[in-house]
């Protein structure tokens, strides 16, 4: 398996690797996919309370090196963006930047899943779930 | 010292050729490489010549006599003889036969091709430790059994089967009883006599010959074995096996035989040393790694490592220098577990990656401590990153959580 230089930047010098508290108020946190499939992904982020910004990411993967590069970047990407400019985050544009075969675009997949399920959980915590399932429909 | 990369320590998939052998093969290739049957000529006679001190060579390896040696182009192809050539030949004695699960695929195989054109097939299974005992072989013997096939050593884990038991139970009940001894033949003792084998495949690849060469070794007496050729043609070995003789091959796998046998005491006890250095390194500073099979009952060169909570993809990425095979339970390009860890119960839900390590006539100290060190930060590494273990340190059994499905 030939991985581009990009993924293997972020497999042996992941970005963000690590856990935030999962019971406080201002961090929302998402856990997709299943070990028999071969990857789960979590992936928390602390928000601005007064500002809606995200102003950290965290994430820990179990998985190839595709999926490893796609968490990391997706932490990397929706740090200092607010809730819901990361919603816009697309698995087309971290199969772009990582050049991913196609082989490997469910872990792209995968990384979407996990932002959306992370502000997810962030919502509905602070009373805002029915936003975010409009737009998730939206598309 | 600098450590020579890539490091290869997968002897169990194949072995280099020792120098002493590629000399001894040299002169086969351009002034005496005569065709063994050609008996009219000298250039035929020394081809002969060199092909019975082949067979002697071989056959002192097993302690069989030479006529009992059919050569041919590997084990797959011994297995495939041994098997179809036993079921074809006493198919009016009876069609049940006997083999374990976790066989290599050149003898799975032959059985289900066998079992799909009516053949009764009964599949042992081994228990946790990866063994297949005699008790369980007499247990499934029945009147109409023809044959059991159950291989010496794993090639996989490296786990020892109850050979010279398994082979006296066979015996009792008048049954044949083949075994596919691959990985044995070469790294242990072996006497076909005290061991009770009626018939056994083994590779030159496997002890430092060549590839492309093998043999079947087929008793002659008590019981004498008949066979159904599987290629019909010239009538070579005893009319078992068609085929102009790979003459260079075979010179190539006769040395090596009598460089194992010269060398293999001395081997063993040097590999064992090598391989435990391996294992206890990894074990001892990785909590949660776990030795596959049984624990002592295993080839002194081999060993198989699960690294749970670890995926196993990255993990080969992250040792990429180092030749080893994985029997990953989950890679992304292939959902399927090894079916011989699977064989030993191992579960899919434990979501491990496992490792088999081959360590070899030319591996070195420094390769075992390099590896070691790297397996041990690599694995370190990607538990760090790992959101399975942080739930288990938690307190979580990952058998009981509800996970989403792509």
């Amino acid at each position: 398996m030939a991985y581009s230089n990009k993924v293997i930047d972020h497999y042996e010098h992941p970005r963000n690797v690590g856990s935030l508290d999962k019971n406080a108020k201002n961090v929302g946190t998402g856990v997709v996919g299943a070990p028999e499939c071969g990857d789960v992904m979590k992936l928390q982020i602390q928000v601005n309370e007064d500002t809606g910004v995200i102003e950290d990411a965290k994430f820990k993967t179990f998985g190839c090196g595709s999926a490893i590069a796609s968490s990391s970047l997706a932490t990397e990407w929706m740090k200092g963006k607010t809730v819901d400019e990361a919603l816009a985050i697309k698995n087309t544009d971290i199969v772009q930047e990582l050049s991913l075969p196609p082989v490997k675009i469910h872990c792209s997949v995968l990384a979407e899943d996990a932002i959306r399920s992370a502000i997810h959980d962030y919502k509905e915590k602070n009373g805002q779930a029915e936003k975010v399932e409009e737009q998730a429909h939206a598309h | 010292m600098a450590v020579k990369l890539p490091i290869y320590l997968d002897n169990n998939a194949t072995t280099p050729c020792d120098p002493r052998v590629v000399e001894a093969m040299l002169p086969y290739f351009t002034e005496m490489f005569g065709n063994a049957a050609s008996r009219n000529h000298s250039f035929g006679w020394e081809a002969e010549d060199a092909v019975n001190l082949a067979r002697k060579q071989v056959a002192d390896l097993i302690g069989a006599t030479p006529k009992e040696i059919v050569w041919t182009s590997g084990s797959t192809e011994s297995n495939n003889l041994a098997i179809k050539g036993v079921a074809d030949m006493y198919a009016s004695k009876g069609k049940h036969i006997i083999s374990a699960i976790h066989e290599h695929k050149a003898v799975l195989d032959p059985f289900k091709r066998l079992q799909r054109s009516g053949y009764d097939v009964t599949w042992l299974e081994p228990g946790e430790d990866g063994l297949i005992t005699a008790a369980q072989v007499a247990g499934a013997i029945r009147d109409d059994t023809i044959l059991v096939s159950i291989m010496w050593a794993n090639n996989e884990l490296g786990t020892i089967n109850e050979i010279p038991e398994i082979g006296k139970v066979c015996h009792e009940k008048g049954v044949i009883f083949h075994t596919d001894a691959t990985q044995w033949v070469g790294k242990m003792p072996t006497d076909v006599e005290a061991d009770n084998i009626d018939l056994l495949s083994a590779s030159a690849h496997k002890m430092y010959g060549p590839k492309g060469v093998g043999f079947l070794y087929v008793r002659r007496r008590k019981p004498r074995v008949r066979l159904t050729a599987l290629l019909d043609g010239g009538g070579h070995e005893r009319g078992m096996r068609s085929g102009t003789l790979n003459v260079t091959g075979i010179v190539g796998m006769g040395k090596a035989a009598e460089i194992c046998k010269q060398e293999m005491s001395d081997e063993a006890i040097r590999l064992s040393k090598l391989r435990d250095r391996l294992v206890d390194g990894i074990l001892g500073q990785l909590d949660m790694a776990v030795l596959n099979g049984h624990k002592t009952k295993r080839l002194p060169h081999t060993a198989n490592i699960s690294f749970p909570y670890v995926e196993g993809e990255s993990l080969m990425m992250a040792i990429k220098e180092i030749a080893v095979s994985s029997g990953s339970a989950c890679t992304s390009a292939s959902l399927e577990p090894s079916y011989v860890l699977k064989a030993l119960g191992l579960g899919d839900e434990l979501a491990h990656s496992s490792i088999r390590f081959g360590v070899g006539r030319f591996t070195t100290e420094e390769e075992i401590d390099y590896t070691v060190e790297k397996v041990v930060k690599s694995v370190n590494h990607l538990l760090d990153m790992s959101p399975l273990y942080d739930m288990v340190k938690e307190g979580i059994d990952l058998s009981t959580v509800e996970w989403g499905h792509h």
